[in-house]
């Protein structure tokens, strides 16, 4: 085929310009451009919100673009639906996984294809993905079962499926974010391996250094406007990328004033507990938190953080001792635990920390609507209670037109900041606080941990399990790392932390090993 | 050609909003009606006509509408407060039954001596009435909040134990010469009904109204206050809108489906009981011509709105009283189904905008 254009310039692999993308009342890309080169890693940053999703899922054949143009290779292109955009050698790995957790490795990437029709000859196919795991690195066993992977390797599982279909354009939505950080390396050198086979990579994320480290080009994204459209990595720096996105300067270290712990608030002992599947999910674990001291829990996702959480709110049944405030709490209803001062940030907070439906005021009288001046006896107090939230409000700048509007309608930011009002508001004595400020933007990051950060110095005890190392150094005062249920060991976060030893012992070499090997 | 478009709705929808929705299917369920009764070759206007004057033509036939709507507004009642809670009780007709059956037991046992004072007598009924409700609530809210067992099925199942209940004691026990009826009760046992009033007010003569109807109306003002002001009505918002935030927030979540069970049972039994006592006068077979499926129609076309409840009953109430006087009597369900169908319909309007675009030039 007869090219048309000049063979001296780039040749893009997907140019993207004047995209406007109009939704009912929001307008989430005004007249963004972008450009993929062929061979690179492009970054695509933003906030919650600032449209990149949204973009992508243009590319992607999810969305029609309301106007502007697409070319892929250079030819002009219009995606009807996702057919068509992989057709075109687009392959978008979402953050959220669509595997089949029954079946296997090679059965998840050959579902949904044209071939093989009728008799399924795995072993031939099982052959195939093998040497399609040899060229780029991506090794995983084709005939595990998906549930007795790890996420690392469930992940690998999603990239193998769009290369399998012959994707030469990957779009990675946050493939960070579910990562321990041996697995995150592994996953940028995978990254590399593949452009240099001259696949094209839009890597879209918001953690700062990793887009530092690994991109060759960024477009940043501002509330669905372009605020720095492929430019080079080169002589940008954190402080920069931050201003990009959120327009101002962000101060980066939420200062902390050393600890002064004081009498023990939450004792765990030898606690073990299943999970909703009746598997053990908490094994023997034990725990000590003082009063005005945050203890940070660090570990990936899935190794018995929720359940944690859960036993020590009295949300879940357990074995072993729980004692909060020299009183045992363990398997009490969550009343016992909210009547002896435990205040709760849950990790879903549209789930469990919030009634969808009901009002802002019906929401944050949640934990003390049996109280005066909003409880009284029988009835319920609505003017008072109105006058609760409007003080929440003001207090905690919650952005909402005003306290009837249902709770559903507020963004994840600020129905947070309900949460923190509400469960603040109880005078907590120890606060169990799980990924506060997951997908939060930058702003309202800096302000839950400001809040949480308050609490301590109010003296209450504060265990925050969080993904995000980053939060953990820059919050507690200790960190435990969990791996499989059970505690790998507590290090002070002081100057000699080391954050290449909280990643083994994320992926399970427990403090008392590493001693062993060291010696 | 203009396209039309489905639109979601992101803002508030206005609050007359509803209201218009619901009253504009009421009046496309007439007019569809109409349109196919002429098609039959009949004279819909003059059906309609006679249909409104059947009903609402004038004060004794509109006091015959309200008798029907009586019992219908406390088991629409009782459906509303079950369906806050996200609980599908459509055992309102078992609880009716249970309702109607223990009120009776107070005249038939008797558990009051003869010659006892009308209004104790007729507050020991209601006690009973509700007791009875509240029991046949009670067994299926303990299943399903104790062993999760569906409380579709339990209460599905139970009005048929009910009726059969009621079938079995009239028959053995407490039968009228045999007949599938007890006899009639005792004056005492009657609510007072309008007409006990034609020889002071000559124009209240053969006028059906009992007392029931005002229970029916302070019983909607007391789940209106339980469900929008007290502390209990709040609980159940948070366990109807989500039970996750509830069990969170330190709810008893078993106990409330208890409660609710047995309050939603109560309001239907309450029902049985005005039933008996200011209608028919004795407990018989048959007693309701399915009153507490009826209800559950009622509370969702009311939106769950306990004051909506009452128009919603009378329109239904003058739905079933027609239909008594119109030949085929099918038309009057025939109506029934559409508005049905309509007022479900209509909710599109309340989720989407609905607009008419003409299509842009594409861009290339």
């Amino acid at each position: 085929m007869l090219k048309h254009y000049p063979t001296m310039t780039t040749s893009y692999a997907v140019e993207m310009t004047d995209i406007v993308i109009r939704f009912p009342g929001v307008l989430a890309n005004d007249r963004v451009n972008f450009t993929l080169k062929q061979g690179e890693i492009h970054a695509l940053l933003g906030e919650n919100g600032a449209g990149k999703s949204t973009l992508m899922n243009v590319l992607a054949g999810l969305y029609k673009q309301t106007s502007g143009l697409i070319k892929i290779n250079g030819q002009p292109a219009s995606f009807n639906s996702p057919k068509d955009s992989i057709a075109a050698g687009i392959g978008m790995v979402h953050q959220h996984f669509m595997l089949v957790p029954t079946q296997t490795v090679t059965e998840n990437i050959l579902l949904g294809l044209d071939s093989p029709r009728f008799i399924l000859n795995l072993k031939k196919y099982d052959q195939k993905v093998l040497e399609l795991q040899e060229q780029f690195g991506l090794r995983v066993p084709p005939t595990s079962k998906i549930w007795q992977l790890s996420v690392g390797e469930q992940q690998r599982v999603e990239i193998l499926k769009m290369l399998y279909r012959g994707a030469n354009i990957l779009i990675m939505d946050e493939p960070t974010a579910v990562l321990a950080p041996q697995e995150i390396d592994e996953l940028m050198q995978t990254m590399r391996a593949m452009t240099e086979t001259g696949k094209s990579i839009i890597f879209i994320s918001h953690k700062l250094h990793e887009v530092e480290q690994v991109a060759d080009r960024l477009t940043v994204l501002r509330k669905g406007v372009g605020t720095a459209e492929g430019r080079s990595m080169k002589g940008i720096d954190k402080a920069e990328l931050a201003r990009l996105m959120v327009g101002r300067d962000v101060i980066f270290s939420v200062s902390k004033l050393p600890s002064e712990p004081g009498d023990t608030v939450l004792q765990m002992d030898n606690v073990s507990a299943e999970n909703d599947k009746g598997v053990p999910a908490l094994k023997n674990f034990s725990l000590t938190i003082r009063a005005g001291e945050v203890m940070g829990i660090a570990g990936v996702s899935g190794n018995g953080q929720s359940e944690l959480a859960e036993v020590i709110t009295g949300l879940r049944k357990c074995r072993g001792n729980i004692k909060i405030n020299g009183q045992d709490l363990s398997n009490q209803p969550p009343i016992m635990a909210i009547k002896s001062g435990v205040a709760h940030i849950p990790e879903d907070r549209h789930h469990v920390g919030s009634a969808p439906n009901l009002s802002i005021t019906e929401n944050t009288i949640m934990k003390n609507y049996k109280q005066e001046p909003i409880g009284n006896g029988w009835t319920i107090n609505f003017p008072q209670a109105r006058t609760h939230a409007r003080g929440l409000k003001e207090q905690y700048e919650i952005l909402a037109p005003n306290v009837r509007i249902p709770a559903r309608k507020l963004s994840g930011g600020n129905l947070q900041k309900v949460i923190l009002a509400r469960e603040i508001t109880t005078q907590p004595s120890l606060m169990v606080a799980m990924q506060p400020t997951r997908g939060l933007d930058v702003g309202a990051i800096e302000a839950i941990q400001r809040l949480l950060l308050e609490q301590r110095s109010a003296g209450a005890a504060i265990l925050l399990i969080s993904e995000e190392l980053e939060e953990l150094l820059t919050l507690s005062d200790q960190i435990t790392v969990m791996f499989d249920g059970q505690s790998m060991g507590t290090l002070p976060n002081d100057d000699t932390i080391n954050i290449q030893q909280i990643g083994l012992m994320m992926t399970g070499t427990s403090i008392n090993e590493e001693l062993a090997i060291k010696n | 050609m203009p396209t039309v478009i489905f639109e979601k709705r992101v803002d508030d929808i206005p609050k007359w909003l509803p209201f218009v929705t619901s009253m504009g299917s009421v009046v496309i369920a007439f007019v569809i009606s109409g349109f196919i009764l002429w098609l039959l070759g009949g004279q819909p206007f003059v059906v309609g006509q006679y249909f409104f004057e059947a009903s609402f033509g004038s004060w004794a036939v509109f006091s015959d509408t309200m008798v029907k709507a009586t019992p219908l507004i406390l088991v629409g009642l009782a459906c509303t407060v079950a369906f806050k809670m996200k609980l599908w009780n459509i055992g309102a007709e078992g609880q009716f039954y249970l309702g109607a059956f223990a009120a009776s037991l107070v005249v038939l046992v008797p558990l009051v001596p003869a010659g006892t004072p009308k209004p104790i007598v007729l507050l020991v009924m209601m006690i009973m009435g509700m007791l009875g409700g509240a029991l046949w609530g009670l067994i299926p809210g303990y299943l399903k909040a104790y062993f999760n067992i569906n409380e579709i099925i339990t209460t599905l199942m139970l009005n048929y134990v009910a009726i059969q209940w009621n079938n079995f004691w009239i028959f053995n026990s407490f039968s009228d010469a045999g007949f599938q009826m007890t006899p009639s009760f005792d004056k005492s046992a009657w609510l007072p009904r309008l007409a006990d009033y034609a020889r002071q007010y000559r124009f209240l003569s053969g006028m059906t109204l009992h007392l029931g109807v005002v229970i029916a109306l302070v019983a909607t003002v007391v789940v209106w206050w339980i469900l929008a002001r007290s502390r209990w009505g709040y609980e159940i918002n948070l366990i109807g809108d989500n039970p996750l935030a509830a069990r969170y927030a330190g709810l008893n979540i078993k106990q409330n489906i208890v409660l609710v069970m047995m309050f939603s049972g109560a309001l239907a039994g309450l029902a049985g009981m005005a039933e008996v006592s200011g209608v028919v006068h004795r407990l018989q077979e048959r007693i309701s011509p399915g009153y507490g499926f009826t209800g559950i129609i009622i509370a969702w076309l009311a939106k769950l709105n306990p004051f909506a409840v009452i128009p919603v009953s009378i329109l239904f109430g003058a739905l079933i009283l027609a239909g008594r006087e119109i030949q085929p009597s099918g038309l009057a369900n025939m109506l029934q189904g559409f508005i049905l169908f309509m007022v479900i319909s209509s909710d599109v309007l309340l989720r989407y905008k609905i607009k008419l675009v003409r299509p842009t030039v594409q861009e290339a």
